[in-house]
This record gives C-alpha cells, structure tokens and sequence, in this order.
C-alpha cells in the first residue's frame, strides 16, 4: 500500500510528520479516511480522535477542533490543540465542556451561533464518553 | 570629598547590584532561547495557516459568501488598535518603543478625524498609554500571572476582539507587537487583522494548482477559518514579543553590568587614592612631631 506524508500541527509546535498508509479524521460531516493519492480536499475539523496508522503502527490523538488539507501526497491536519491519547487527562475536556457550557448560558446568542454551539457541547460530550467511559 | 567609610559603601552597593543585573541577564539568556524555540515551534502552524488561507480566498473569490471578518464593514471611520507589550519592565527601550510606535499611530489616526480605540495586552504598555490617551482604552488584558503562554491565552483575545467587532463597535484593527529581528534588534510592527489582509497567493507550489473538494463548502470554512487566523496571529505576535523582551533585557541588563563594573573601577580608585593620601598626612604628622622633640 502507498504511503504519504501526515502532519499534525497544533499551533504551539509540530506534533507529527511521518509517512502514514492510512488516516482516519473526525470531519465535520463524518469520520473519514485519507489514504495516498487522496482527491485535494479541505475540511474542517470537529473534535474527536484522529488515527494514525503508520508501516503496522496505530497511534491516536485527541484533537479539539481545526482543519484539514489533504493533497494526494499527503495531508496536514491544523488542529486547535492537539494531545496523544495515552498523555490525555480527563479533566481537560470536562473544563472544556464546563466552559462551553456556561458560554452558551450566559448571553444570548443568534440562533445560528447558538446551534452551533450546542452542537459543539454535544460533540465534546461524545467525545468525553468515547474517552473517559463512567 | 566623600570618606573613606561612604566610599567603602557605595563600591559594595554596587558590587551588589552588578551582581543582580548579571543573575537577571543570565535568566533572561536562558528564556529567551525558551522564547525562540516557542516562536520556533509555532512557525510552521502560522506558515501552513496562510497556505490554506491563500488558496481557500482564491477559491471563494469575491462571493457574497465571504465573511464580514475578511470584508470588513467597508468603512474605516473607527480603529481599533491591540497594543502588545511585555508585562515587566528592565528591558531597555523595548516597551516604550511599542508604546511610541503606537502612539504616533494614533495621533495620525486622530488627525484624519477617525475614531480610536485601544485594548492593551500587557501591563506596561497600559501604564504608558494611559497618561495620554485613558479615554480611548476599552480593555485591557493582562498575561502577568502566565507563565508560559498558550494558544489559549492568544484565542481568548481574539475572540474578545471578534466579538467587538460583531457588536459594530470597530472597523478596522490593527495589532501592534515588537518584531523579533535578533537578541539586539526589536523593531516594532503594526499588523492588520480586519478586515484579513489575505496573504496574496504566493505562486503556491502544487497545491495552488489542485482543485479542491470542500467539505463543507468553502465560505463555510473560511467562516471557521479566519477567526482562526486570527487567533494564530496574536498567537504569534505574544511570542515574538516575549522573544523581544528577553533579547532587550538581556542587553539592557548586559550593558548594566559593564556599566556597574566601571562605577566600580572608578570609585576603587577614589578609594585607593584618599586612603594612600590619609596614609601620606599620618606620616607628615608623626614625622613632623618627631623632629619638634
């Protein structure tokens, strides 16, 4: 199988830059795998956790938010902030549910912001039940 | 003429202080390689940022899709300028040089009628442009209890900044920050952040030339993207700033030093001099007494 050139870039430094067979992303619209010789596409990113399979090797990251640039030779994910699973602590995402939480109370937003927002807590919330199960 | 004893005090007040400015200048040598790895490591973010930006405004074009962020309101009636400086001071000229910078800014502004607003991020830059212009600052951030500043601390200021602006309450902003040229060069800069100023597709390499899916559609993600963008770019000017900072307090601090060991060279003289002349006047008066006899 074809490999290509992954990237994952947070804006507080390069995480990873390595040949990868295969990616699977958490997009807007759907999970979604990369491989080699990808149609060019761009995408958002919802929070989630990104798979990185790379010569037999899985390794995961938790990603909030961000997009993605896929070429056919390789793909850089942009994330907001970006942590390797096995390092993740839980009581991040439950701060980070506890804010948008409280920034969707207070305040009234237009309705479209407002959508947006609840279905930015819903994905956070999913994702801390994939991560942290009770 | 000072004596011998007061002498005495001063060389070992400065002695002291020349030991001060040189811990501080050897702290500030080993943040600001902390500084430069940190603007170091957040470069290829930035750079990878105005790729995409690049090639996604190609794409949109001048659609009514654009947001307004990128737009702007098509006036330029207020300004809103983001003053960036360091939040401690013993560094030099590096604040107030921001500050001057700014506020010449702010003057032409004034002159050409327009309105002026000023949020402050950093303490020093506050304390000086509020003895001339209290009026116009609307906010003030404050980073001195960070210690390491994240892409949080950048975001947070950004969205401060956008939700002005959907509030109508600016036209234009500007960011101010110091540019990190080298340890001893600093050179204050004024950035524009609405409306974007898109970084002209730079003859992309091959990117340019693919045709993109957008998932979904592109003025969807610019949507995402530019407050984004500009997030990234106060991101990036709080890092040069702090790697300015350190490089103007380390020479500060470095010409303090030198300047603490000649005061100490010279008064060691005086010193040495008025004890050899008390010396000489002992002598005279116990030679001169012995001959009276």
């Amino acid at each position: 199988m074809a490999d290509f050139t992954f990237e994952l870039v947070s804006p507080e430094r390069l995480l990873v830059s390595e040949t990868a067979s295969e990616v699977v992303l958490p997009a807007t619209e759907g999970e979604m795998t990369v491989m080699a010789n990808h149609a060019p596409t761009m995408t958002t990113i919802r929070p989630g956790v990104v798979t990185v399979k790379s010569a037999g090797k899985v390794s995961r990251y938790v990603v909030f938010g961000g997009f993605a640039d896929i070429l056919p030779s390789g793909c850089t994910l942009l994330a907001e902030s970006a942590v390797p699973v096995d390092e993740f602590d839980r009581t991040l995402i439950e701060r980070r549910i506890e804010e948008a939480r409280s920034h969707l109370d207070n305040g009234d937003h237009a309705d479209e912001h407002k959508t947006r927002l609840e279905q930015f807590l819903s994905e956070l919330t999913h994702l801390n039940g994939v991560l942290n199960p009770a | 003429m000072p004596s011998l004893k007061d002498l005495k005090n001063r060389i070992a007040s400065v002695k002291a202080t020349q030991k001060i400015t040189k811990a501080m200048k050897m702290v500030a040598a080993a943040k600001l390689r902390r500084a430069q790895e940190a603007a170091e490591a957040a470069r290829p973010y930035s750079q990878r940022m105005s790729v995409v930006l690049a090639n996604i405004a190609q794409a949109v074009g001048t659609d009514d899709s654009v947001p307004r962020l990128m737009t702007g309101t098509g006036q330029s009636q207020t300004h809103l300028l983001v003053v960036c400086t360091a939040e401690r001071g013993l560094c030099g000229g590096f604040n107030s040089q921001i500050a001057r910078f700014a506020r010449d800014h702010i003057r032409r502004l004034q002159s050409e009628g327009k309105t002026v607003k000023i949020i402050c991020v950093g303490k020093k830059g506050y304390d000086i442009l509020r003895r001339d212009f209290n009026a116009l600052i609307v906010d003030r951030i404050d980073l001195r209890e960070v210690k390491k500043i994240g892409f949080a601390n950048a975001d947070e200021i950004g969205k401060r900044i956008i939700a002005l602006f959907n509030k109508d309450e600016f036209d234009v902003c500007t960011l101010f920050y110091s540019e990190f040229k080298s340890v001893i060069s600093q050179v204050p800069t004024a950035l524009q952040l609405i409306p974007a100023a898109v970084p002209a597709a730079e003859a992309a390499p091959e990117s340019a030339a693919a045709i993109y899916d957008y998932e979904p559609d592109a003025g969807e993600i610019l949507n995402d993207l530019i407050p984004r963008n500009i997030s990234v770019q106060i991101f990036r000017a709080l890092l040069e700033n702090v790697a300015g900072e350190m490089g103007a307090k380390m020479s500060a601090m470095d010409n303090a030093t030198r300047n603490a060991g000649e005061m100490i060279n010279k008064l060691t003289l005086s010193y040495n001099r008025q004890r050899q002349a008390q010396i000489t006047k002992e002598l005279i008066e116990i030679i001169s007494g012995a001959e009276a006899l």
